[in-house]
């Protein structure tokens, strides 16, 4: 109460707004590259908030590795699969009416279970200042190669999983592309290519 | 500081588009694989908070891994995306009814 | 002597099994003389065995033996076993029996001589003697019925003999099934004699049966039937079946489509009797159960008399002699339900002979005129076949109950009985049995005068052939007609009037049912046969011969206006009181369309309808109901999801 418009609110608005708006944008919007571009703006937003939140690595860890990696596949794949928006087919499904009624209540709902008496400041109180030497990225590196190494190399493993699978998926080999097998080539042997025929020679009948 | 319960209600409603262009779009399919992207931004964005006003390192790590799966598989669902046009040359969500019973 | 008399039993029953088995295995390798020679002998050998044992339990009065020789099977404590039981009532049965079968044998060599079946035929009949006497001599339920069963399936055998002939196979089936609905209340008897006498041999359960008089069972909730009464009713139905009393009759004029030795054989002398020896045997059972001696009395009378009346409308030789049968067969009904057993077994023994000799006749008429049964057809055949001619005389004499012939002592001695029953139903049946014996006459000698008198009525071409039946043909005729004459005669006293009767103890009969006891105008039986002249039933019979000779022979156009005048009656007749119809209408027809409809409703509408392709068409319902959920859009299945996470909230929240 007492702090209720400080400027971190500000700024915490600011951002909420823009995420939750291109957010919205992202599901409606017709051209599919702008919506890939919409939800770039998202995670631009969400970042600031992560970063409110002293989340420094994971926030910068957001928009390089989702935006720079991941959306930009996104990009690559929209433009590269050539889709021409109709304008004459539906957007929307035929029951949007219900669907949205249900989306309403689900978000009603978690907001409800969310609702500031149970995690208002009241009860979850803002947490202290961390320390000035204090380092988010030591933190982390701290527990995540002593406490989570095993899961850390999972991930890893997870990563390579996705590597080989994503290739396997889409490498098609030499696409319409005539190569040279030298080795077939030298390997021919004559008695594969030539087939002799003994016949009984037939003599030329008369008169022809 | 804005109290936990505003940064939930935040994450809450992108949870909700994120559901909302699952169920309600039909479009094609990179809409639907940015609508899973937005919703795993909502848990991490529940886990970053809560992690940070329960003075819990815990939560930073597991968004984490999160992000490191959701990653991998964007890019599976990408590749599947793309085999998918090759055959059938459309990505319309409704062209993909081949399990229709 | 115990041990060896059985023995003698055993070897006479077992002969003509032997001469059934022989002529039907290997009669097509000994040929056709040597299996006749074979089967013949066999049975006359036992018939000589008969006569003995007849001599020696009979005429000797040697004691009751009743002994078992093997013991078929067990269950728990009941034994069943094959046992013979010799007294009086069995070796004279026995001696009819394979007395008639004898001449049965010997006529069929010349009646059948130039049939393919030949032996086959001796095969089955003496398989028929082998049953009939497995009857005769059993000394327990069991073994009754294995003869019972058997005379039966050999009568189907027999009357559909030329199985070529669609006739002779319908007559067999509706014989068959005729005896089997009989053999149900045969069945139903011996299981409650086995309920409640915990024994099948005669011996146990006639020991019982004082002590069971009042042991009632309900039937219905409020009514109580005694249990004698019960069995002695199942019994009777099942003699129904055999003895051929109405309703159950309607097989007998059918089964004449069968030879005419068989028809002489089983349906005149043996195989109907069936029903009257057994009754007669149970004589101790039926005395207690006064409503079943009622029962048999309304409907020996019934049959007595209504069946008669059918006699004299029918065109075919056969079948009069087949409906004087089953008059004749409710006569002696008539006798045992007045409790005179004795007088029926006299009828039977009497009755046997002269009825197999009528048949035996009519076929020698048969085969002369070539296989022509109807009675239109022929005419005059007193001077060419006179032997044939003859012997059927006789044997309709003695039908008629004409003294001093054999048929005047026992009919008479039964419409005295059934005066002198007190019996509920005795008064009806008297008055049957007194119609019945002018009516007798009317249609025998209907049938001797269209047969023999008159005009020659057949074809030319046939004329010129009819010859007298050879001599292997007539000597059975000529031998059955003796007894026809004499046995009534020497008969009589011993088996009605002398104390003890000849079947002695193999009756029982109770102090207040006696009526025989109650004849006491006796002195001979020659003095009977004069004072005939005093009774109602002579004049009745006489009255009879000359409204017969009357309507065929001198004015015949009486009987064309009678037919005329009454016709409707005339038609009933003709349709043998309809109970040919109903049997076909309502019980072969209603049960095939009752069928029918259990067919296309209830097995193709219902069961394979609605439960087998109802169930698989209800599984494809559903399945095509559920496969509308199975779209194939990931938005649809996206939104189940979330319908299901919405629904888990919903209800965690309402927990909070």
């Amino acid at each position: 109460m007492t702090e209720f418009f400080t400027p971190l609110h500000l700024i915490f608005y600011l951002f909420a707004f823009i995420a939750i708006g291109s957010a919205f944008a992202v599901v409606t919007v017709k051209n599919p590259v702008h919506s890939v571009l919409s939800l770039v703006i998202t995670f631009f937003a969400m970042a600031g908030i992560w970063m409110l939140l002293s989340a420094e690595f994971l926030s910068l860890i957001l928009l390089l590795v989702y935006v720079g990696a991941v959306m930009t596949l996104f990009l690559f794949v929209v433009m590269m699969l050539n889709i021409d928006t109709e304008p004459g087919r539906e957007s929307f499904v035929k029951y949007w009416p219900l669907g949205l009624i249900i989306i309403l209540l689900l978000t009603a709902m978690l907001i409800t279970f969310v609702s500031p008496e149970y995690f208002g400041l009241m009860r979850v109180p803002a947490p202290l200042p961390e320390p000035s030497d204090y380092s988010n990225l030591q933190a982390l590196g701290n527990v995540l190669y002593t406490q989570y190494a095993y899961p850390f190399e999972i991930a890893g493993v997870i990563l390579l999983a996705a590597m080989i699978a994503a290739i396997t998926l889409a490498y098609r080999g030499p696409h319409r592309r005539k190569v040279q097998k030298a080795a077939e080539q030298i390997a021919v042997r004559p008695e594969d290519r030539v087939r002799l025929i003994k016949m009984p020679a037939e003599p030329k009948q008369k008169g022809v | 500081m804005p109290s936990l319960t505003e940064f939930l209600i935040v994450a809450a409603i992108l949870f909700g588009l994120g559901i909302g262009g699952i169920i309600l779009n039909r479009k094609n399919i990179i809409v639907l694989l940015m609508s899973i992207e937005l919703i795993l931004l909502a848990v991490n964005t529940n886990f970053i908070a809560f992690s940070h006003f329960l003075n819990n390192v815990a939560g930073q790590v597991f968004v984490f891994f999160v992000l490191t799966v959701a990653a991998s598989e964007a890019a599976i669902g990408l590749a599947i995306l793309v085999v998918w046009y090759r055959k059938r040359r459309s990505i319309e969500v409704v062209d993909l009814d081949a399990l229709k019973g | 002597m115990e041990n060896a008399l059985i023995y003698i039993a055993l070897l006479m029953g077992l002969l003509p099994l032997g001469g059934a088995l022989i002529a039907g295995l290997l009669g097509k390798r000994l040929g056709r003389s040597l299996t006749a020679t074979i089967a013949s002998s066999m049975v006359g050998m036992a018939f000589l065995l008969s006569c003995y044992l007849f001599k020696v339990f009979v005429m000797d009065d040697h004691a009751v033996v009743d002994q078992a020789f093997y013991t078929w099977a067990t269950a728990g404590i009941m034994r069943f076993d094959v046992a013979f039981l010799l007294d009086k009532l069995s070796m004279t049965m026995c001696m009819i029996v394979l007395f008639i079968s004898f001449m049965v044998h010997i006529y069929t060599v010349g009646y059948m001589a130039d049939d393919p079946g030949y032996t086959r035929f001796f095969s089955y009949v003496s398989l028929f003697t082998f049953s009939m006497l497995m009857l005769v001599l059993s000394d327990n339920f069991l073994l009754l019925f294995f003869g019972w069963e058997g005379v039966g399936l050999v009568s189907y055998l027999l009357i559909g003999f030329w199985f070529d002939r669609e006739a002779a196979n319908f007559g067999s089936l509706k014989a068959f099934l005729v005896n089997r609905i009989g053999d149900i209340g045969f069945l139903l008897a011996m299981a409650a004699v086995l309920m409640y006498f915990g024994t099948l041999t005669y011996h146990d359960v006639f020991t019982q049966a004082p002590g069971m008089i009042d042991k009632t069972l309900s039937l219905f909730p409020n009514y109580q039937v005694p249990v004698i009464t019960l069995i002695c009713l199942f019994l009777f139905f099942g003699a129904m079946g055999k003895s051929a009393q109405v309703p159950l009759h309607v097989w007998l004029p059918e089964s004449m489509e069968g030879p005419t030795p068989i028809s002489a054989l089983i349906h005149a002398a043996t195989m109907v009797t069936a029903g009257i020896y057994m009754i007669a045997r149970m004589s101790p059972l039926f005395e207690y159960s006064q409503a079943t001696l009622s029962m048999i009395l309304v409907i020996g009378g019934t049959t007595a008399f209504f069946m008669g009346i059918l006699a004299i409308t029918q065109n075919d030789i056969k079948r009069v002699i087949a409906y004087s049968t089953i008059s004749q067969l409710g006569y002696m009904a008539v006798a045992l339900g007045a409790s005179a057993y004795d007088a029926a077994i006299f009828h039977l023994i009497t009755h046997a002979f002269f009825k197999a000799l009528l048949f035996l006749a009519a076929g020698s008429v048969i085969i002369a005129l070539h296989h022509e049964q109807d009675m239109r057809k022929m005419g005059g055949l007193a001077s060419i076949l006179p032997i044939t001619y003859g012997t059927f005389v006789i044997g309709a004499l003695a039908l008629c109950a004409i003294p001093p012939f054999s048929g005047f002592y026992s009919k008479d001695i039964i419409i005295e009985a059934a005066n002198l029953s007190q019996l509920p139903g005795a008064r009806y049946a008297y008055y049957c049995v007194l119609a019945g014996a002018f009516i007798t006459p009317v249609y025998t000698f209907r049938a001797i005068f269209m047969t023999f008198h008159g005009k020659e009525r057949m074809p030319l071409s046939v004329r010129d052939h009819i010859h007298e039946s050879p001599w292997v043909v007539l000597i059975p005729l000529i031998l059955l007609a003796i007894p026809s004459i004499i046995a009534g005669e020497f008969l009589v006293s011993k088996m009605i009037f002398m104390h003890p009767t000849l079947l002695g103890d193999s009756i029982f009969v109770l102090p207040q049912h006696n009526v025989l006891s109650q004849i006491h105008d006796y002195k001979s039986a020659a003095r009977m046969a004069v004072d005939a002249g005093l009774t109602l039933p002579f004049w009745l019979a006489i009255a009879g011969i000359v409204v017969a000779w009357l309507f065929t022979l001198q004015c015949p156009q009486w009987s064309e206006m009678l037919k005329q005048r009454f016709s409707l009656i005339y038609r009933i007749l003709l349709r043998k009181y309809g109970f040919d119809d109903f049997n076909q209408i309502v019980l072969v027809d209603g049960t095939r369309d009752t069928g029918e409809i259990f067919y296309k409703t209830g097995d193709v509408k219902f069961i394979d309808g609605v439960c087998v392709n109802g169930s698989g068409a209800l599984i494809r319902w559903f399945a095509k109901a559920g496969r509308q959920l199975q779209t194939g859009y990931l938005f649809h299945y996206a939104l189940a999801m979330v319908l299901g996470i919405l629904f888990f909230l919903v209800w965690y929240g309402w927990g909070l």
